[in-house]
């Protein structure tokens, strides 16, 4: 059987392809794109909420944010690591990001102006990040499904704590309820946009299905997404701030209004409000750790040879 | 990068009894910090008691091209499994 044939059989057949099978050139690029893009949003996602680290209201939270920040940096290390099953290097990867040839999510252009933005960042932003990475979890290529599996179990963790967190904001003064409502209605479209591009303009999601790379498309995973998130908001007493939203009885889905794609595609092309501020900041935590890298492996390289001595 | 650090991977034993289980990879200038990472990236939630790095460059694998003359010769020993044997109903513990 020609190794084309085997292939498609394998991903038919609902089976992983693993590193060292063959497969289809486009197969292994789209993957290598995909996943980097997933990496390099979960590192530069570490931005944007640790810029509250060092002013949380509490040691409590404070302690709670290092570690969900932490999770993040290890998120984009489990997925670097399967791009590098796929021969991707690493130091490519990270090169491509600081040069801009490489994207990450366009969430993390947007600033956390409020510390509600800790608490609905881990509501919406991670539950949207898990309602696209459940379905991952049964990607066809088995070192991303591993990963997608961790990082699931851990992104639990972060969508709870944010929700407990606004819980607890929504119980509090007038002004707090304000904070909270001002935060949701910042981060509702963005949220919405994460799902990428209505179906009829994604590029890519035909053939990522055929692939089984990817496993629903853009707008039904938006539509989950909303009908999962609508019984919370009103569990928490916060008002999503989309006139055209409403339950639709025939459909048993929530209808609602379309994000502002013309905006969607300005922050991708570079020119969101924190686009510029973002890479800056991971290139210079490249740069500045370039002496310990270098650091690390003169000393690895001096007690070799000392062991070879002795 | 001028100092690209060689790749590990990383099996770790969730608990007294069970074997050691790959579970991903990182980069590291030496055995010590590889162990040190792999605590960091890989066992934030409890999920070892122990954990194995090996160089990457260490490990020999069967070729998945060569899969089917490789595995050969245990598919045609279906003699191999109980489930070969039949035995009368009425014998008992066997």
């Amino acid at each position: 059987m020609d190794l084309e044939a085997q292939f498609e059989r394998t991903v038919a057949a609902e089976q992983r392809v693993e590193p060292r099978d063959w497969m289809p050139d486009g197969y292994r690029r789209t993957l290598v794109r995909q996943i980097a893009q997933h990496a390099h949003s979960e590192i530069i996602g570490m931005q944007p909420e640790g810029n509250w680290i060092s002013r949380a209201p509490s040691l409590r939270r404070k302690a709670i944010l290092l570690a969900k920040v932490q999770d993040e940096a290890g998120h984009g290390l489990y997925l670097y690591a399967a791009t590098e099953t796929l021969g991707a290097d690493r130091a490519d990867l990270t090169e491509k990001l600081i040069s801009g040839k490489q994207k990450y999510s366009s969430i993390f252009n947007y600033p956390t102006l409020s510390y509600a933005d800790v608490g609905v960042i881990g509501w919406l932003v991670d539950g949207a990040a898990i309602c696209n990475q459940v379905p991952l979890c049964r990607t066809s290529y088995g070192p991303y499904a591993r990963a997608m599996i961790r990082i699931c179990k851990e992104e639990s963790f972060h969508q709870r704590q944010g929700y407990e967190l606004l819980l607890t904001m929504m119980g509090g003064t007038d002004a707090q309820r304000a904070m909270v409502q001002e935060s949701v209605n910042r981060w509702w479209w963005p949220s919405l946009m994460m799902f990428g591009p209505p179906d009829a303009e994604s590029a890519n999601t035909e053939q990522s299905m055929a692939w089984r790379i990817k496993r629903n498309t853009n707008d039904e995973l938006r539509q989950k997404f909303v009908d999962m998130t609508v019984p919370q908001a009103e569990k928490l007493g916060v008002t999503l701030p989309d006139p055209a939203l409403k339950w639709n009885e025939e459909r048993g889905h929530h209808d609602f209004g379309q994000p502002d794609w013309d905006e969607f595609w300005q922050v991708v092309g570079g020119n969101g409000p924190t686009n510029a501020q973002r890479i800056a900041h991971r290139r210079k935590a490249h740069e500045d750790g370039e002496w310990v890298r270098a650091a690390a492996a003169a000393h690895a390289a001096k007690r070799r040879v000392q062991e070879d001595v002795a | 990068m001028s100092s690209s650090w060689p790749l590990w991977e990383v099996f770790v034993r969730g608990k007294r009894g069970l074997n050691h289980v790959h579970v991903g990879s990182l980069h590291a200038p030496d055995a010590e910090m590889a162990l040190r990472n792999a605590r960091d990236v890989y066992t934030r939630r409890n999920e070892g008691v122990s954990i194995w790095v090996v160089p990457a460059t260490a490990i020999t694998a069967s070729s998945p091209d060569e899969k089917d003359p490789f595995f050969e010769p245990s598919g045609d020993k279906v003699y191999r499994h109980p489930t070969f044997y039949e035995i009368p109903e009425d014998v008992p513990h066997l």
